[in-house]
């Protein structure tokens, strides 16, 4: 495979969707599978112009359900792969989302939101998958989530969203929204060096087939993959450490769900990317992920230029939830504003964790559009009064 | 603090090449050492739906991402003039394609500035698709949001190959407008 030309190092002024697959490409991805949708195609079609390049396979599928399907079978032959869409080919990817998890398949799904439920609006940005993403396949298990908040973030978080997946073995989400798929700013490139890759832990290829345990580690089983001389039998019905199906115990239910949940829950505080300004003397936090969370820090800075003690919380980790973090930065504050461009999909996760304050789940004015300066600092005032 | 800011928005249907001149402008404002953030909002129709182009060009980097009170608005249809003038600032300049838009604002604050873009893309260059590209040279000539000399270098890399010269020429006949 030719890795010349992967890494285009440089600075531009980039659109969000396009940072994302260069993003890609300069994490090593080398296979894509998708259905174009709004407000996500460019991904794609830039993936589709790039990875011959590099030696790389795109494929546009009939739809997302096979999409999904394909990129899990990519990752069993050891290459890294992605897909991206937006919230209504979430829906249809839910199914085989689970079989990823519970095969402890590395992956990179970017979902960039659109107005919904249904078909929705395709180009209005919008919030709406924020727990579709964490709860959507039946059953139980835990998600790995990042919101992006620039062109550059696009970048960025696919090459940790690939980083994760590899390590962790696992599904990881890239949570954009239409406007951050769309906006064009400043993006840079580092060198080919400089950038992190990290790669999942293959078997020994001397070690019996049948004595590999590639599963239901909470350290991370080796993986064993085609093509490498690796024997697995790979379900995603309940199974044990050597992926031998065991349809019938409970105890075998209890170890496959807790070990899976368990290789995400301990490493939350590991995961936790949190941006933070003024939190420490803040009588009122703006919290926002994603774009939103960038009007958040705007609007706290033009509160603090007014003399308004404010503050500003930014979860670029959204899943698992960064609980230890948020409520530290959130101890001394009064009130804690939540601002969604939804109806308040995150905030019931907040209310639950912060007991000692005032916790507002604030949409903005108009779904579908950045949450007003004006509108937040006429709710500001109102709770220093 | 001395961050100088400016929102500018364009607006028009699709085809008339909003987007393009968006992403141009905003290529231009780093070329000028500027920042700058380009965003865009459509419908589902390629041509003929309303379509809409912000930048925001600052001195330093730009943390809320989007157009409230544009400093400068571009019409380039009535439709788009009725819909998206009304944040324009007072003090705001209005630049239409006076023979696409008949109806300005009562509001007579604003400055408003205007050519026939289209007609002279049409007629002059023999390409009424550079119409954008002559409201870019005008827009840059008649505000200064960026350099003349930064649209130039914008071009290439930024407008499909083979079509740079034109896009130049196009440029160059609004900025001369101006002086018309």
């Amino acid at each position: 495979m030719s890795e010349q030309g992967a890494v285009r190092t440089g600075r531009y002024f980039m659109q969000g969707n396009e940072a994302c697959a260069e993003g890609a490409l300069a994490a090593g991805c080398r296979f894509f599978a998708g259905y174009p949708i709004t407000p996500a195609t460019e991904i794609a079609e830039h993936m589709a112009g790039r990875l011959p390049g590099v030696g790389g396979v795109f494929i546009q599928m009939e739809d997302e359900i096979s999409s999904m399907a394909s990129v899990i079978g990519a990752s069993w032959t050891g290459v890294l792969s992605m897909t991206a869409t937006s919230g209504p080919g979430i829906s249809l990817m839910q199914e085989n989302l689970g079989y990823a998890v519970a095969t402890e398949t590395p992956c990179v799904i970017v979902d960039v939101q659109r107005g919904g439920p249904s078909t929705g609006i395709p180009a209005v940005p919008f919030q709406g998958d924020m727990v579709q993403v964490r709860r959507g396949s039946h059953g139980e298990y835990e998600a790995v989530a990042f919101a992006p908040a620039s062109a550059q973030e696009m970048f960025d978080l696919t090459i940790l969203a690939f980083n994760t997946a590899e390590r962790l073995r696992t599904p990881v989400f890239l949570l954009a929204d239409a406007a951050v798929g769309h906006m064009r700013e400043i993006v840079e490139i580092p060198a080919a060096d400089s950038i992190e890759r990290l790669r999942r832990t293959l078997p020994d290829a001397e070690a019996d087939p049948y004595a590999i345990k590639g599963f239901l580690d909470p350290d991370v089983a080796p993986m064993p993959v085609f093509g490498r001389g690796h024997k697995a039998h790979v379900t995603g019905s309940c199974h044990d450490a050597y992926g031998m199906r065991n349809v019938v115990d409970a105890q075998a239910l209890d170890t496959f769900v807790r070990v899976l949940a368990a290789k995400i829950r301990r490493r939350t505080r590991e995961l936790a990317v949190i941006e933070t300004g003024n939190t420490a003397d803040a009588q009122v936090i703006l919290v926002g992920y994603g774009l939103v969370g960038r009007a958040a820090q705007a609007i706290s800075l033009q509160a603090r230029a007014a003399g308004l003690p404010v503050g500003w919380i930014r979860p670029v980790t959204v899943w698992p939830f960064p609980d230890q973090e948020l409520r530290e930065h959130c101890a001394a504050a009064r009130n804690v504003v939540i601002m969604e461009n939804n109806l308040g999909q995150m905030a019931p996760y907040f209310q639950a964790l912060l007991k000692d304050q005032l916790v507002w789940s604030l949409p903005p004015q108009i779904l579908g559009t950045l949450h007003h300066p004006d509108y937040i600092m006429s709710h500001i005032e109102e709770m220093l009064k | 603090m001395n961050n100088s800011v400016t929102e500018i928005r364009l607006a028009g249907f699709g085809g008339q090449g909003v987007v393009l001149a968006g992403v141009l402008l905003g290529r231009a404002a780093l070329e000028d050492g500027m920042h700058a953030v380009q965003n865009q909002s459509y419908g589902a129709e390629a041509r003929g739906g309303a379509a809409r182009s912000e930048v925001i060009i600052a001195t330093e980097p730009i943390i809320y991402p989007e157009v409230t009170a544009p400093h400068v608005m571009v019409a380039l249809s009535q439709a788009a003039l009725d819909r998206y003038v009304a944040d324009l600032r007072p003090d705001g300049t209005l630049i239409v394609d006076d023979e696409l838009v008949a109806r300005l604002p009562a509001d007579a604050s604003h400055r408003i500035l205007g050519c026939g873009f289209t007609r002279i893309a049409t007629t002059e260059l023999e390409r009424g698709i550079v119409a954008n590209m002559v409201m870019l040279g005008y827009l840059a000539r008649a505000t200064g949001v960026v350099s003349l000399e930064a649209l130039h270098r914008a071009v290439p890399g930024g407008v499909p190959s083979g079509t740079e010269a034109l896009n130049v020429r196009a440029i160059d006949r609004g900025a001369a407008l101006v002086n018309d």
